[in-house]
């Protein structure tokens, strides 16, 4: 497979704190890419430098180079990066609005007018965030009545409806009860038939039932990255095997 | 004294000096309620004055208060709001943002007969507009200014920085993430601010002084730049300049200019109370 992402030597700092230490990461086409590692291993910052969200820190610094299709992103403008990279964030962020509103949010600002085509864009991402069945009737409703699982849903639908094909998790299912988690992450393999994912998960556990290949991060280093079942069931680094068998961290 | 004592003491003290903040208060709003009410009627709201002011009615100061806060709220409101969304969103912190929010700061504490000073040089003379409702308005409006970017700048910084963050993770422009998500959830701050801003210059007499104000005119003001009737300034006059005021007018008008900005202020506060209630977030 081709590699989506090619991360080089990337060191990110905020303020004084070098929170990603020269890390070099390859992410290939159409895989779930799972990151484990302790809080403040880097796991969130390395995410989030791909989609270029940490520059809204005035104090964050940079260096290294990241490619996507072998473009460096730092060339070209943030906005059609963010685009072509969806996100879903830890907490189920829905904005103030109905459920059809959040899913065509995006694509309205985007320039997309027709009613018709917005609400049969709006019945695919739900449909393919598997959330559709659920709230077909509800349409008209606040997304904030909906429940936590169905929110990050949503959240994960209105990603798709601005048509990316890379998308970032930023720890989806920590504030999600586990039937709920189940349905993430199956929408998860769906979803990497057409999608790349990148999936930063504090769960261990949940790495070994989605990604592909595992990373391993510690104090912003990349310890280790390997096809799923080798990381978990040799892992090559000490400290990799003392995390996953829940030594530490 | 024992400890028990010392404790009944500074009770009683503390309690005292809060009353003595209370009281003033009350006794303005019975007083003026209690004097002014036999004054209020529907011709003493609708008609003009006559017979020198000492009878008839204060439509026009009524109408002039209006027109000039609503027109210097038109002024004021988009100036204000545009000034703190660049502040809040954009503004980095450096030595010219430093000054221009010294300069905010400083700007609320001018005394208002220096704003009206002011506006008499630029409004009035420099630019020619002579002593007319836009002079008035245009002063009242550089007043209101600092308090709306206050209020503007609070609410649109309580807006959560995560609903930022998913509207610009969807690849969408930083102004149309203010535009569609930052100001519709800071709009029932802004309206509280302004609203307060509003209620704080109705009553203000100093700054419309020289740049507005008229003793008697007899017609309702048409345009722009008529010179207006207002009530602060006309409860001015009527009390300090006319001999033998029926005190009756006199109280009268008072509880209409109060009775004015004391509805202002409950819009707000009524308006905030209603937000916060269906904040969802």
């Amino acid at each position: 497979m081709v590699d989506k992402i090619t991360v080089h030597n990337l060191k990110c700092w905020f303020g004084k704190v070098q929170s990603v230490k020269n890390l070099s990461l390859a992410v290939k086409e159409n895989e779930i890419l799972g990151i484990i590692g302790p809080s403040n291993s880097g796991k969130t910052t390395f995410l989030r430098s791909l989609n270029r969200l940490n520059e809204l820190n005035p104090n964050y610094r940079q260096q290294g180079e990241i490619l996507i299709d072998g473009k460096n992103i730092a060339h070209g403008n943030p906005e059609m990066l963010r685009k072509r990279m969806g996100m879903v964030f830890a907490l189920p962020l829905s904005l103030p609005m109905t459920v059809l509103e959040n899913v065509i949010y995006g694509p309205k600002r985007h320039g997309i007018k027709s009613k018709k085509e917005l609400e049969e864009l709006a019945e695919r991402c739900l449909r393919a965030a598997s959330l559709w069945d659920e709230v077909k009737d509800r349409l008209k409703e606040s997304a904030l009545k909906l429940s936590g699982g169905q929110q990050q849903r949503l959240c994960l639908a209105r990603t798709l409806a601005v048509e990316p094909d890379i998308i970032l998790f930023d720890e989806p299912c920590s504030g999600l009860d586990p039937i709920s988690t189940a349905k993430v992450e199956e929408t998860m393999i769906e979803l990497k038939k057409k999608y790349t994912l990148v999936l930063v998960t504090n769960n261990v556990k949940q790495a070994s039932r989605v990604s592909d290949r595992t990373a391993f991060f510690l104090m912003g280093e990349l310890i280790e990255v390997a096809i799923t079942e080798k990381l978990f069931l040799s892992p090559e680094d000490k400290r990799t095997e003392a995390y996953i068998t829940g030594r530490f961290g | 004294m024992n400890a028990k004592k010392s404790q009944k003491i500074a009770f009683a003290v503390l309690l005292a000096t809060t009353l003595v903040v209370v009281l003033p208060v009350l006794i303005i709003i019975i007083v003026i309620i209690k004097e002014g009410i036999p004054a209020i009627n529907w011709q003493f709201l609708t008609t003009m004055p006559s017979n020198g002011m000492r009878s008839g009615g204060i439509f026009p100061a009524i109408l002039g208060t209006i027109y000039l806060v609503l027109l210097s709220v038109i002024i004021a409101l988009p100036v204000g709001v545009m000034a703190a969304i660049y502040l809040n969103e954009y503004a980095q912190d450096n030595l010219l943002t430093r000054i221009i929010k010294l300069s905010i700061v400083n700007l609320a504490g001018v005394p208002s007969v220096v704003y009206g000073l002011f506006g008499l040089g630029l409004f009035v003379i420099f630019l020619k507009f002579g002593v007319c409702l836009l002079s008035g308005a245009l002063t009242l409006a550089i007043m209101e200014l600092p308090v709306i970017i206050t209020t503007s700048k609070e609410a649109l910084s309580s807006v959560p920085l995560s609903f930022r963050e998913v509207s610009l993770s969807l690849g969408v422009s930083k102004w149309q993430t203010i535009r569609y998500v930052v100001l519709p959830h800071a709009l029932p701050g802004i309206m509280t601010g302004t609203i307060l801003s509003i209620a704080r210059i109705a009553g203000e007499t100093a700054p419309i002084l020289f740049t507005a104000a008229a003793f008697y005119i007899p017609r309702l003001p048409g345009s722009l730049l008529d010179q207006i009737m207002v009530l602060p300034y006309h409860l001015f006059i009527i009390s300090t300049q006319i001999p033998n005021m029926p005190s009756k007018l006199t109280y009268g008008t008072a509880l209409v200019l109060l009775m004015l900005v004391l509805t202002m202020n409950l819009t707000a506060i009524v308006i905030r109370t209603y937000f916060r209630k269906n904040k969802k977030w």
